[in-house]
């Protein structure tokens, strides 16, 4: 195993401010997996790990070596753990919301690196993520995982056009999309999310699904072919669709953000400064 | 922050949106006399803030109410809700009588969309939705009329953020709300914001009404961020032309000269790099910073 890991299969964590050892250097981080796997000399590894954190798009690669954690900024040592990931050229790289710490623009970077990196050198990947968004713009299959199981699986495309677990058409309507005219109310899905350790032998998300029938409380629904390699775990799956059991009454459908009337000034900021103190996050 | 100017009126939400380090909160925090600002003036309902007394903002501070965004560490893990949600009012000798203080928690919570029996148990018994309920419960006790809300549906799951989101939604509704909307999710700020203001290292680079800010971002800035965004549809996002903006936002302590944004901006050109461009109203509402645009 300890062969396969880093050589094979690597992987990318979520917080790139915890998952670098803030002790050691960039440079000893990154040619321990290379001293690790291959046989090569440490003149070597450094030479690959400079050559690594040009291909990530950090320049300055030399000076960047001999520096630690606490130097780069979030951006830069996510860019630094994905170099890691790479620097044996594995054949699968597991990236754990690679980007859910990030701020926007430095998510699109750090995503269109990974796109780039992935399809050039031709490395599978699994990108582990509760962003819709980020799963339709790069992912090309999806799976769809509710209290520990999946629940639907299939092409993007078909995912995303054609749902067929209430689950996964739940969190499609729940979120605001930029590509949509505004002022329609979210969908919500109602409830919690059950607690893992007392789940029964139903189907875990029955409290919170509108489809939910009698036999949902008794058998839980396996993984079942639709056709053309999408998969569903419900028992009222024909049922599920993007027009079918919308709920809502009329009220309910009206603006979220009515038109607004103009009224009195109440607050009035005018030329505030403030001095920057030490950065607080956001 | 560095010269920020913006009006809020009666019955409207005003978005905040910016990337961290931008001083959106900051400005929140100013707002609140939290920190209070080095320059500028905040004038609430004809009343310079700087300048009020200790008792009359005091009195300000039932009308002002904030929500913050971490529903974990907002809330005294030693305090059970009812009496989390009491305090202000205690505070404030608002509602003196025990009994009436119970009644009213057990109301707050239900308009919270709670149940009531919560009010005997702890801040760790809930989940982050449930407590981000408790959090709103707490403001709306003081029968508030401005709410600040510092990211307050980013700390939560996709499947709930809808729920705390339509719930804002209806409070504005039901109790003639005006809210501050401090966020980083531009789909969100969209979804519930009437007017928009777009802020980058400090300052405001773009404002307008949502629609108009959305379908036609006219700051280079706004329409990175716009692009920046996946949208949930992969057919969408296949014709998608994703511009990507180069570099990292640079230190709010030390800030480019000129243009904040010319470090990174595919537009700049040589005299971005030293004149400060001012907020100009290009359309009527539309105010942008850029003499590019």
């Amino acid at each position: 195993m300890r062969n396969i890991r880093g050589r094979d299969i690597a992987m990318v964590f979520q917080e790139p401010m915890t998952s670098l050892n803030p002790v050691l250097t960039i440079g000893m981080q990154l040619t321990e997996t290379l001293l690790q796997h291959l046989d090569i000399t440490e003149e070597a590894a450094y030479a690959r790990a400079e050559e690594l954190l040009g291909l990530v798009g950090i320049s300055d690669a030399k000076r960047r070596l001999a520096q630690y954690p606490h130097n780069l900024s979030g951006g830069m040592r996510q860019r630094v753990m994905i170099a890691m990931a790479l620097s044996c050229e594995p054949k699968l790289i597991i990236a754990d919301e690679p980007t859910t710490a990030l701020d926007v623009t430095i998510q699109a970077q750090i995503l269109e690196l990974m796109k780039d990196l992935t399809r050039r050198l031709g490395v599978a990947l699994i990108i582990i993520t509760h962003n819709l968004g980020v799963v339709a713009r790069y992912a090309n299959r999806v799976n769809v995982m509710y209290a520990g199981r999946i629940i639907e699986r299939g092409n993007a495309i078909e995912i995303y056009h054609n749902p067929k677990h209430p689950y996964t058409l739940g969190l499609l309507r729940s979120v605001p999309r930029l590509d949509q005219p505004r002022g329609e109310r979210l969908i919500p899905i109602n409830g919690q999310p059950p607690d893992l350790t007392r789940l029964d032998d139903g189907c875990a998300f029955r409290p919170r699904c509108s489809f939910a029938t009698e036999r949902c409380a008794k058998e839980k629904p396996l993984l079942e072919d639709l056709g053309g390699g999408h998969l569903s775990a419900c028992w009222e799956k024909d049922k599920v669709g993007l027009n079918a059991g919308k709920h809502v009454s009329a009220a309910e459908m009206e603006t979220g953000a009515p038109e607004h009337q103009l009224g009195e000034v109440l607050l009035k900021v005018s030329g505030l400064k403030s001095i920057s103190r030490l950065p607080r996050g956001s | 922050m560095d010269g920020i100017s913006f009006e809020v009126r009666k019955g409207e939400t005003l978005g905040l949106v910016g990337e961290s380090g931008c001083g959106k909160s900051t400005t929140g925090r100013c707002i609140l006399q939290l920190d209070p600002p080095t320059d500028g003036t905040i004038v609430y309902d004809g009343m310079d803030l700087a300048k009020v007394s200790r008792a009359e903002m005091n009195k300000l501070r039932e009308r002002i109410q904030v929500i913050f965004q971490d529903p974990f560490s907002s809330l005294n893990p030693r305090m059970k809700i009812g009496d989390i949600i009491a305090e202000p009012m205690h505070v404030h000798g608002i509602e003196p009588d025990a009994a009436k203080r119970r009644a009213r928690v057990a109301e707050l919570l239900t308009v919270c969309g709670l149940n009531p029996r919560f009010a005997d148990r702890y801040p760790h018994e809930m989940s982050g939705g449930q407590r981000q309920r408790v959090g709103i419960a707490r403001a709306l006790s003081m029968r508030p009329e401005f709410i600040i809300c510092d990211e307050a549906v980013s700390a939560l799951d996709v499947s709930i953020q809808a729920q705390v989101i339509n719930l804002l939604e209806d409070l504005r509704e039901q109790f003639n709300l005006t809210y501050l909307f401090i966020a980083h999710d531009l789909s969100v700020v969209r979804h519930l914001c009437h007017r928009v203001a777009v802020m980058y290292l400090g300052k405001i680079v773009e404002l307008a009404e949502s629609d108009e800010l959305f379908d036609n971002p006219m700051h280079p800035y706004t329409q990175a961020l716009l692009s920046a965004v996946p949208v949930p549809d992969p057919e969408v996002e296949a014709k998608r032309v994703h511009q990507v903006v180069k570099g990292e936002v640079p230190s709010p302590i030390n800030p480019p000269s000129g243009c904040v944004f010319h470090t990174r901006c595919p537009k700049a050109v040589a005299s971005c790099q030293t004149d400060v461009p001012a907020l100009r109203e290009l359309r009527p509402g539309h105010w942008v910073a850029c003499t590019e645009a």
